[in-house]
């Protein structure tokens, strides 16, 4: 975070950082005040605009031909850092003949599969030096990849067949072309895929002038290269989309294109929203993953242990998770002890199988087929913090059961009496049969444990008082629940019995029963389990054996808790220390705080620059040193060539700074992993008023549609229909709110300080619609409608694209509906309908369609006839926006 | 004039003397403001805290009067915060002590029109017990092709991002070996 100070400038975008991350911000302010460039780039114009050195208005969701048009502009006019790219990235590397563009099949990559929906990856391999035809399972990615034939039994299209870092590439025999030349060079692939993006297509699709354009060009790359560096930061900007995950590799591309991956005051700087919503994802509560990014076994694919370790951990390949075989083995002998052994493959059969993809929003269509029974709901009001309120809350009433734990009596735990679909008469409470439990949860102050932050820091949280009446942590809570369950199948002699039987689930507690937070950090971390050190923590997750010697519930967190101190407690006073303060708190891995910081120092080793000096290697000593803690083998010398063949870290040559990469390099084409293609391409959102400027193929071909009469949409880009949701609406947050409001809206302060629902219009709409500052205004999507207080502001623009005046509408999304916040009001996710990027299953809900009409919205029945008189006028359907290709004759239009 | 007050109390004065020439600090005052003391100076001890809110990850310090919370501010160590906290960590003393906060257990009856109170303990062995029964009636040993699944549908959870890490390893290790694999979070949305 304080590393942003150091960036000569800093593009923002898909955040509203002075607004979203205050306290953050002032590393930008610090920078700035250095004499850093500011460019924030939005659909509104906010405090992080007005603190910026520019602030360029942008059309929801057409970021990827903002930045294709940099990458475009970067390689034509020869502004790439040439060192960097050829000996970090993968840019001179060759990719397979048999490879189509987007160029060449108008918006679609070889390998589609139009029954499937979704891709086969096997055209986007690299080139093997074994020439062609080789069948072994050899080529990076190839055809005869072991993953590719286990996919082609399973559903291809989702994203829980890796954990993460990137999928296993079965070994790292490459051909590359270190003068770029060679057409099939990922250099000349990127520089032909991005030739269409040019300023022009900016003007026409993102409504941004040629100018502004050239303005954002020039800044990024004066200030990249040797001597100075870019930052890019996003936010949920960028990751609500049905093609997220590619805008954040478009950003990717641009920064290791211009060499500022690895480096002081560069990189791409995640804005994540909650407190611990990064530690979520390492220790996950996600369906796809085990912790530390291991991937959840799914059938079809892992049936085996061998299979399993062979599509996470390939020893051929280069890089650390080629070791991946030490952590599985480690978590399992953390979780099932003595029960786990050898013979028995560390019990991997205890594991349940996906089969599939079960994110939260295809639970919630399983919960309204009856298929799931008992819900928990733990700090969490989907209600109305999840796409599509009213299916959330419809859903909900088909549980059998549901437990929500919460500070606050949220609206998730009350739809059943003052949800509006009681108001409205669709759902009527004595008729809902669901058993509803409340549980009051503890707060920080009155538990203690670990947050890990948006930048992979630990920061312990010391109890300071005894939780009140019935509130416990769900440290406790689920500590007691496993021990009732096991106690209740104590005598059971079911197979299916015993991973709950023979689970660890021993943990000291104090005299209120709360269990030990440092006894689950110390599990997390690890410990030896046999020789001299046995019972030892471990210090570093290099020191994980696979053969049962060790365990650890969490091998990237390994050394939190190395020597038996808790590190995520580590206060040492930040001006005690230089800016990196690798003594306050702990960062995952090994408490490095800029990942893949060997690529700061040239292939030599040496800083690229005395200005942006960071990590290097110390010829004397024989190792690499700093101002952080090197992402390197401590003593490998930047001329270490490994033996052709060599797999794991020792594979990894000694100028190969991308050490997680099955090949050492950053990945400007992603040869295999990413669903959705290769190359970030811009497709037009799920909804969108217009037509795909760039390809004949609307939206993302490989997105995920749920075609439903609950879910439908609006016509998009000029089809029939659509000018009956003429407006893009966009949704947000405030500095004054949290998420839906659980833990601010109850807040006397923070509910006065917001009291009630706005949308955000400019003034040119608000005469087009006759909309009154501080009047009502209700806005209606194909799915429902909601009401609002309008603020007529200059915040917002109206933009140009294609031709036509695109107005936007901003909503904060924290009220919601319920009698027992101190403030309440519509739900701005009502109106959302569910569409996911295909690789991470998040919902689109930075961009979707409406209208907006002056006055307060009907109520009752009268409110389900306004929506489906708009449906009908729009000719929606179940199909409408849920075919994944676009057919020709759309095209044309 | 107040026989009290001399020419060195007369504002300007006052403001030259204390240092305070925008006059916003001690020239200004009132007497009720110059008597009362800060909570953070009566506490009986400091607890360091992180903001719960958002992912910068705030130093906080935690001030305890009588095992209750009566103070939340910055802690100026934190070399990521240095001391400040926005509006949300700056109430989270009323997220603890909010008077609407929750502090009884509550259960709604199928079809009833509204809560009634519950033991604690009650309804944790209430829980346990309908964890128990639907995992046994909604479990799949195998697929259609006979490939193992060991899991139930039947169960899922939806978290909040503000869990300690200790809370999520103990959910996903539980709900793991329950078979229960709809384990979800904040962080996919
Ligand atoms: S004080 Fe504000 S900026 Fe800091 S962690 Fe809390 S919510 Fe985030």
């Amino acid at each position: 975070m304080q590393d942003l100070s150091n960036a000569d400038c800093i593009v923002i975008q898909g955040s509203n950082m002075a607004e979203c991350h205050p306290v953050a911000y002032q590393w930008v302010m610090e920078a700035r005040l250095k004499g850093a460039r500011v460019i924030h780039i939005d659909p509104r114009f906010t405090r992080t605009s007005a603190t910026a050195d520019k602030h360029i208005p942008i059309r929801a969701g057409s970021d990827v031909v903002l930045l294709g048009a940099l990458i475009n502009h970067i390689i034509s006019n020869e502004l790439y850092f040439k060192e960097y790219v050829v000996a970090y990235t993968n840019a001179a590397t060759l990719v397979s003949p048999e490879f189509q563009d987007t160029e060449d099949l108008d918006g679609l990559f070889s390998g589609y599969d139009d029954e499937k929906g979704s891709y086969k990856q096997d055209t986007w391999a690299y080139a093997s030096a074994d020439g062609e035809g080789d069948e072994s399972p050899g080529t990076i990615g190839g055809p005869a990849a072991v993953h590719e034939h286990g996919q082609t039994e399973s559903e291809r299209s989702a994203g829980e067949q890796h954990g993460s870092g990137g999928p296993a590439l079965e070994h790292a025999r490459v051909l590359r072309d270190e003068t770029l030349q060679d057409p099939n060079t990922v250099f000349q692939i990127l520089k032909r895929h991005y030739s269409r993006y040019t300023p022009e297509m900016v003007a026409d699709a993102c409504g941004i002038s040629v100018d502004d354009f050239h303005y954002l060009a020039e800044a990024v790359t004066e200030n990249s290269g040797r001597e100075r560096t870019t930052a890019f930061v996003y936010a949920v900007g960028w990751t609500q989309h049905t093609l997220g995950a590619q805008f954040i590799r478009t950003a990717a591309i641009v920064q290791l294109l211009l060499g500022n991956m690895g480096r002081p005051g560069g990189g791409i700087m995640a804005l994540r929203g909650h407190a611990s919503i990064q530690g979520s994802t390492d220790i996950p509560t996600l369906y796809n993953l085990l912790p530390g990014y291991l991937a959840m076994p799914v059938a079809g694919l892992h049936d085996t242990w061998e299979a399993y370790l062979g599509a996470i951990a390939n020893k051929e390949q280069k890089g650390f998770w080629a070791n991946a075989d030490t952590y599985a083995v480690s978590l399992l002998k953390a979780w099932w002890g003595k029960a786990a052994t050898a013979e028995n493959n560390w019990r991997f059969d205890y594991l349940p199988r996906l089969s599939g993809a079960h994110g939260t929003y295809q639970t919630t269509m399983a919960m309204l087929d009856g298929e799931v029974e008992g819900y928990f709901l733990l700090g969490q009001n989907p209600a109305v913090g999840s796409a599509h309120g009213r299916m959330q809350r419809r859903a909900m009433s088909h549980l059998k059961w549901l437990v929500v734990r919460d500070f606050n009596m949220i609206e998730s735990a009350t739809f059943w009496k003052d949800g509006p679909e009681i108001v409205s008469g669709e759902l009527v409470t004595e008729d809902i049969e669901t058993e509803v439990f409340f549980l009051p949860a503890a707060a920080h102050t009155e538990k203690s444990g670990s947050f890990t932050q948006t930048q992979r820091m630990l920061q312990w949280h010391h109890q300071a008082v005894q939780p009140p009446g019935d509130c416990q942590s769900e440290l406790q809570f689920f500590y007691e629940l496993g021990r009732r369950v096991r106690e209740l199948l104590a005598d059971s002699t079911d197979e299916r019995d015993r991973p709950l039987l023979d689970l660890t689930w021993d943990y000291p507690t104090d005299g209120h029963g709360e269990p030990d937070a440092e006894a689950v950090l110390a599990e997390i971390n690890g410990r030896h389990l046999t020789g001299d050190k046995a019972g030892q923590p471990l210090s570093s997750y290099t020191e994980m054996k696979a053969d049962g010697s060790t365990e650890g519930g969490c091998w990237i967190y390994t050394g939190v808790y190395a020597d038996g101190v808790n590190h995520a407690a580590n206060r040492k006073p930040g001006r005690e220390q230089d800016l990196t303060a690798l003594e306050w708190g702990w960062a995952w891995p090994a408490n490095r705080r800029i990942l893949y910081n060997r690529a700061s120092a040239d292939p030599d080793g040496k800083p690229w620059s005395e200005r942006k000096k960071y990590v290097w290697w110390d010829e004397e000593q024989g190792r690499w040193t700093g101002h952080d803690v090197p992402d390197f083998v401590p003593d490998k010398a930047p001329t270490y060539r490994p033996e052709p063949g060599t797999g794991g870290p020792a594979g990894l040559a000694g100028d190969d700074p991308f050490v997680m990469q099955a090949d050492g390099k950053g990945w400007l084409f992603t040869p295999k992993g990413m669903l959705d293609g290769p190359l970030p391409t811009h497709y037009e959102p799920q909804e969108s008023p217009v037509r795909n400027p760039l390809y004949g193929q609307q939206s993302n071909p490989a997105r995920k549609v749920f075609p439903r009469k609950d879910n439908l949409w609006s016509p998009s880009g000029g089809e029939r229909g659509s000018e009956v949701y003429p407006f893009v609406f966009t949704t947000y947050r405030l500095t004054e709110h949290h998420t839906a409001g659980g833990m601010s809206r109850w807040l006397p302060y923070l509910a006065e300080l917001q009291p009630e629902f706005f949308c955000e219009v400019s003034p040119e709409l608000a005469a087009e619609r006759g909309l009154e500052n501080g009047g009502w205004a209700t806005i209606v999507s194909a799915r429902t409608a909601i009401e609002a207080r309008v603020l007529v502001t200059e915040r917002m623009t109206p933009l140009v694209v294609g031709g036509h005046t695109i107005h936007q509408v901003g909503l904060p999304y924290h009220w919601g509906v319920g009698k027992e916040a101190l403030v309440s009001g519509d739900a701005a996710n009502d109106l959302l309908g569910v569409a996911l990027d295909p690789n991470v299953q998040i919902q689109e809900s930075k961009a979707g369609s409406c209208d907006i009409v002056a006055g307060r919205r009907p109520q009752g029945e009268a409110l389900l006839r306004l929506v489906e008189e708009y449906q009908s006028r729009a000719g929606s359907t179940v199909m409408t926006g849920n075919v994944l290709v676009t057919p020709p004759e759309e095209e044309s239009r | 004039m107040d026989p009290k007050q001399t020419f060195l109390s007369w504002p300007v004065v006052r403001q030259v003397r204390s240092g305070d020439f925008l006059g916003r600090g001690p020239s200004v005052t009132s007497k009720r403001t110059r008597e009362l003391t800060p909570r953070t100076v009566t506490a009986d001890r400091v607890v360091q805290s992180v903001c719960p809110y958002c992912a910068v990850g705030c130093g906080q310090r935690v001030f305890v009067k009588d095992e209750r919370v009566v103070q939340i501010e910055g802690d100026p160590d934190s070399p990521v915060s240095r001391g400040r906290l926005c509006p949300k960590g700056s109430a989270s003393e009323q997220l603890v002590n909010s008077p609407g906060r929750q502090r009884k257990a509550l259960y709604r009856r199928p079809g009833a029109a509204d809560w009634e109170p519950i033991e604690l303990s009650k309804a944790v062995e209430m829980i346990a017990q309908r964890f128990v029964d639907t995992r046994r009636r909604t479990w799949q040993d195998h697929d259609e092709h006979g490939r193992p699944l060991r899991r139930t549908m039947a169960i899922a959870s939806l978290g909040g991002a503000t869990l300690d890490n200790e809370e999520n390893y103990l959910i996903k290790k539980l709900f793991t070996a329950a078979g229960a694999i709809q384990i979800e979070n904040q962080a996919r949305i």
